[in-house]
């Protein structure tokens, strides 16, 4: 139930319903969208930026706060743990146990190589298992890897490496073949059809989807398949330098357990870094969809220790965050509540945009309404514009939310709102790094040997904007592919003494660049305890 | 000024805005929480949390991240709970109840008392998806139990020792692999790029100047 204040609006919003349904808003054009972005995406605002003095992407522009966490102080000096006697030996040392990381196991324990997952909460803490609306695979017979391509392309601002791409599209049918023969139950007609919607920017219905459940059904089938296997899995435990070997090639982590902090050390012939995102890091204030322990930790060890990153200053808002109430202020509201069938409705019940286009013209789109149009509704807590998700019901009949979107109806009946029958507030909400650690199509980092990554870590696959469910596919793809190259690779490396000289290395380049600051990385968990 | 309400964490009291969750709740009163945070959404079921209102006989369960305080709550957070988890072989397991008298035997032993079902922080019916489970009947079960997140305050209350979490995870791979129609349209797409068959096609993208590849994308055909 909502409040005295909101009930005008509503009363708005109800009266134009009919009316919404069978509006087909137009999509904007390619010109629109440019100057949208350019006017409201938080990508461009410049203040909001730092140029990096220091590391491989020197003189290139980041977020202020990343900027501060690349450029900090190791947490350790390279005299803090001893690397002669390490804690852990392996073949395959994956860092971060979320839906990439686990994929990757997988693959590399069938590839028959030690592997390990050292993870800084749980096996399964991770935004892969709060992704909600599917997972896209060009299956359907009117569709194609080649459509798939040029959707994910020009919705990244054709800005993606294509070789990662093509690996993206071409892989994805078989990924979500190995995902059903794992026992994910993907939502199917009677007929074994897959049930499939569109997200924003797609061409064709290439959705799947576990009603809106999907990334928690993938991320719980990985880490029972992982415990099945009885894949080696150092919980509590987060990885805050990566060792080198006297070639300058990866060859372990220094890990601190996070509760104890105790220092431990890890050998291995191979590193994959999968680490997840960044929205825990807040950037330009903004509240997320992320996992607690989203803090950009594995961009910071890479760089750190000298690979490169690729598009670290595009970050994807999700257009839909929870604006009402403030218990779940910034939670993430799926695209699929659009895919089948609500729109975006201002204050006056007015459809302001198609509401299907890409997250980052959306974002900027409810930006605009909320600010330089003021259309937005008060929350209370700032502003936001409605998601009309009685529409559902109306297109699809009753039971339709119950069926598809289970997730979001209890979300919100926890707090008296009952989608069903009442419109939710949404405003955009920081939900995943786009760029991230620059890799070639083995998924190796273009500038350190036995340096693997996977998942949302990575850079380049998507280019400047995500599509929905490419997310979800990106940490199967690449994890699985990381896993199985990092397990080959393995067998032929010889690994030498082991070195942290990089982080001498590094704190010499704070000195030099004239860097003043006392803030140690990588962050691993943000601090939200009441600051008196 | 916000109204502020007493809670006792641990059985120590704090006062805290009453528009808290149990878990900002927690960080308003100082704890940076390690253990039993995680998703922050209702998806993850790291803060399966136990709480009791004063004056209250009854015990209640609940997702810290998805509950509001109370006044005079008294709250215990459950950040682990020894679940029994048994390892298979999914590509090579019965597909009937045997698999489950193997597995998790102890589920014949339910007593009927429902406390599963009462305690279940998604307001699932366990008891009936454990039943299901009995009988080998996957497809009910996984369908009953499928938005558990795994939080484990079931078990944690069940007198029969069931790790009901892990027996609903085993039917719903059961069925998600071997009771769920195969997907034809999946497996011939499969086939085709196993053959190359859209090799060119994607060559061709790989090689179109950035200016073509614009125009491909401006005009091309969106799915009704």
């Amino acid at each position: 139930m909502y409040s005295e204040n909101f009930q005008k609006s509503i009363a708005a919003v109800e009266a134009a319903r009919e009316k919404n349904i069978t509006l087909e808003p137009e999509r904007m054009t390619a010109k629109q969208k440019e100057d949208l972005l350019a006017s409201f995406h938080p990508d461009y605002k410049q203040d909001e930026f730092d140029v990096l003095k220091i590391g491989p992407n020197k003189g290139e522009k980041v977020p202020t706060e990343l900027a501060e966490i690349l450029q900090a102080h190791s947490r350790i000096t390279k005299d803090s743990v001893s690397l002669e006697n390490p804690d852990y030996e392996t073949d395959v040392l994956i860092i971060g146990g979320g839906g990439a990381g686990t994929a990757a196991a997988i693959e590399a324990h069938e590839a028959r190589a030690d592997v390990m997952i050292v993870t800084k909460l749980r096996m399964g803490d991770a935004n892969t298992m709060m992704a909600e609306g599917g997972i896209q695979a060009a299956d359907k017979p009117n569709d194609s890897p080649a459509i798939h391509f040029v959707d994910a392309f020009g919705g990244g601002h054709f800005a993606a490496k294509r070789e990662l791409l093509s690996k993206l599209v071409c892989d994805a049918p078989e990924a979500i073949l190995w995902l059903s023969n794992l026992g994910v139950e993907f939502d199917k007609e009677a007929d074994g059809t897959m049930v499939t919607t569109h997200g924003g920017g797609t061409s064709r219905k290439r959705m799947h989807a576990a009603k809106d459940y999907s990334g928690a059904e993938i991320m719980r089938t990985l880490r029972d398949e992982v415990l099945n296997r009885n894949i080696p899995v150092v919980d509590f435990t987060s990885a805050i330098e990566l060792i080198l070997d006297e070639n300058g090639n990866a060859a372990g982590a220094v890990l601190m357990n996070m509760e104890t902090k105790e220092l431990l050390v890890a050998k291995a012939k191979t590193v994959i870094i999968a680490t997840g995102g960044a929205g825990r890091m807040h950037y330009q204030g903004f509240p997320t969809s992320n996992h607690y322990g989203a803090t950009a930790d594995g961009l910071v060890l890479g760089y750190r220790a000298g690979a490169k990153l690729l598009y670290a200053e595009t970050l994807q808002y999700h257009p839909t965050g929870a604006a009402y109430p403030e218990q779940i202020f910034g939670a993430l509201v799926t695209e699929k509540v659009r895919s089948i069938g609500a729109k975006l409705v201002n204050a006056k019940g007015e459809v302001f945009m198609h509401p299907l286009e890409t997250r980052d013209v959306a974002a900027a789109s409810i930006i605009r309404e909320c600010s330089e149009r003021g259309n937005g509704v008060d929350t209370g807590n700032g502003k936001g514009v409605w998601l009309d998700t009685p529409m559902i019901e109306k297109i699809g009949g009753e039971g339709t939310i119950m069926r598809r979107i289970p997730a979001m109806w209890r979300m919100f009946e926890k707090y008296g709102i009952d989608i069903r029958k009442e419109p939710i507030l949404v405003y955009p909400t920081l939900h995943y790094q786009n760029g991230g650690l620059d890799i070639d199509a083995n998924c190796m980092t273009t500038n350190i040997e036995n340096l693997f990554v996977a998942g949302e870590a990575v850079g380049g696959i998507h280019g400047k904007n995500r599509l929905m469910g490419n997310s979800l596919l990106d940490i199967i793809v690449f994890g699985r592919s990381a896993g199985k190259n990092a397990a080959a690779k393995a067998k032929d490396v010889k690994v030498g003494k082991l070195t942290l000289s990089h982080i001498e290395k590094f704190e010499k380049e704070i000195v030099d660049a004239g860097i003043v600051t006392d803030m140690t990385s990588p962050k691993l968990l943000p601090d939200y305890t009441r600051q008196k | 000024m916000e109204k502020l309400v007493s809670i006792f964490l641990f059985g120590k009291k704090y006062e805290v805005p009453e528009n808290l969750t149990i878990m900002t709740a927690m960080e308003y009163a100082g704890y940076q929480l390690v253990r039993g945070c995680g998703c922050r959404n209702g998806f993850c079921g790291a803060c399966a949390t136990i709480y009791r209102i004063k004056g209250d006989k009854e015990l209640k369960a609940c997702l810290a991240c998805q509950t509001k305080v109370e006044d005079n709550m008294y709250i215990a957070t459950l950040p682990f709970f020894p679940l029994v988890k048994e390892g298979y072989d999914i590509e090579n397991i019965p597909v009937n109840e045997s698999v489950m008298m193997q597995l998790y035997p102890e589920i014949y032993a339910c007593i009927g008392c429902n406390a599963c079902t009462k305690s279940c922080t998604q307001g699932l019916n366990v008891m009936q998806y454990i039943a299901y489970a009995q009988r080998g009947d996957f497809e009910k079960c996984a369908e009953e139990s499928f938005d558990c997140v795994m939080c484990g305050v079931c078990s944690s209350r069940c007198p029969a020792g069931i790790s009901h979490p892990q027996v609903a995870m085993l039917a719903r791979r059961i069925n998600g692999k071997y009771l769920a129609p195969g997907c034809g349209h999946l497996e011939d797409r499969v086939k085709e790029i196993e053959n190359g068959d859209f090799k060119e096609l994607i060559e061709a993208l790989m090689q179109k100047p950035v200016e073509e590849m614009k125009e491909l994308y401006n005009t091309r055909e969106i799915e009704k």
